[in-house]
C-alpha cells in the first residue's frame, strides 16, 4: 500500500481536481485521472521522502473560518483606507519572531497574510524565524505580533507538528 | 447568453448582486494602485479583487450555471484555491525585489534586515 500509494492525500486531492475539470464521474475520465494522482504521488516521492502529513483536521477547519472571517474585515477595512474614510492612517514594517519551521506551515501561513489585504509578507529570515511584514494600517504594533501568533502560528504549529 | 432570460428572478437577483459586489472590489482594488501612496503600500491593494471580489464573482458564476444546467457546477472553487495559493509567489516576488532594489539605494524608510536587532542598531548609528 506504501509503495503503491505513498502520498494517499496528494493523491486523492489529484483525482478529485482532475474529476472536478472534467466535471464527470464517467469510467474513462475517472481512470485517468486514477493514473495521474498515482503517478502524481509517485513523482512527489521521488522529490521528498517525508510523507505530508495533516494532524487536527478541526483545527485546520477552525483556522479557515478564521481566515474567512479576518479576510473578510481586512477587505472592509482597506476598502475604506483606499476610498479614503481614513484620513490619519500610518503604514509600516513590523518584525515578528516565528516559532513556525515547518515547510508546509510556513508556505500556509505566506498564503494566509498574504490573502489578507492590509498585510503584506515581504521578507523571512530562516536562520532566527524572523519575518518581516508590512501593515497598511498599522496602529499597534504589539497587537498585530500577537494576532499574527496567536491566531495562525498557533493552529499551524499544532497542524503541522 | 439569452439562456440568461430563463433564469428565474430569485436567482438572477442574487446572481446581479454579487457580479456587482465582486466588480467594485476589484475596482477598489485598481483604484488602490492609483491612489496609495507609496510602493509597500500598493502591495495591499490588488488582494481585494484577489479575495473577496473573486469569491463573489465565483460564487455568482457558480450560483448561474447550476440554476442554469439545473446540476451542482463547483469547479468554480478550483479556480479559487488555485488563485489563493498562487497569489503569494507573485506577490513575495515583487515585494523582495522592490526591498532588495531600496536597499541597494541605501534607502531608510525599509529595514535593513528581517532582525529587529540590527534595525535598532542602524536607526541609532543614523541618529
Amino acid at each position: 500500500m506504501r509503495m503503491l500509494l505513498p502520498h494517499p492525500l496528494l493523491s486523492l486531492s489529484l483525482f478529485v481536481l482532475w474529476l472536478l475539470l472534467n466535471q464527470t464521474v464517467a469510467p474513462g475520465p475517472a481512470l485517468l485521472g486514477l493514473a495521474v494522482a498515482l503517478i502524481g504521488g509517485w513523482m512527489l516521492k521521488r522529490i521528498r521522502s517525508a510523507r505530508l502529513r495533516v494532524r487536527r483536521p478541526l483545527v485546520a477547519l477552525r483556522l479557515a473560518g478564521v481566515v474567512a472571517v479576518d479576510i473578510l474585515r481586512s477587505n472592509i477595512g482597506v476598502a475604506q483606507v483606499i476610498m479614503g474614510r481614513r484620513k490619519k492612517r500610518h503604514s509600516g514594517f513590523i518584525h515578528i519572531p516565528l516559532s513556525l519551521r515547518d515547510p508546509r506551515g510556513l508556505a500556509a501561513l505566506a498564503v494566509i497574510l498574504t490573502a489578507t489585504p492590509g498585510t503584506a509578507w515581504v521578507e523571512y529570515d530562516p536562520e532566527e524565524g524572523w519575518l518581516l511584514l508590512h501593515i497598511l494600517d498599522l496602529v499597534d504594533e504589539e497587537e498585530w505580533v500577537r494576532t499574527v501568533k496567536h491566531r495562525y502560528e498557533q493552529p499551524l504549529m499544532e497542524i503541522f507538528p | 447568453m439569452n439562456h440568461a432570460a430563463e433564469l428565474p428572478l430569485l436567482v438572477a437577483v442574487p446572481v446581479a448582486v454579487l457580479l456587482l459586489v465582486g466588480a467594485a472590489l476589484a475596482l477598489t482594488g485598481s483604484i488602490g494602485l492609483l491612489k496609495l501612496r507609496s510602493f509597500y503600500e500598493r502591495l495591499h491593494a490588488p488582494t481585494i479583487g484577489t479575495s473577496c471580489g473573486m469569491s463573489c464573482i465565483l460564487l455568482a458564476s457558480m450560483l448561474f450555471f447550476s440554476v442554469l444546467q439545473s446540476r451542482l457546477v463547483v469547479h468554480e472553487i478550483l479556480i479559487g484555491f488555485l488563485l489563493i495559493v498562487t497569489t503569494p509567489v507573485t506577490l513575495m516576488l515583487v515585494g523582495r525585489a522592490a526591498l532588495h532594489r531600496d536597499r541597494l539605494e541605501g534607502s531608510h524608510k525599509v529595514p535593513p534586515s528581517a532582525r529587529p536587532e540590527d534595525h535598532a542598531a542602524a536607526a541609532q548609528s543614523d541618529g
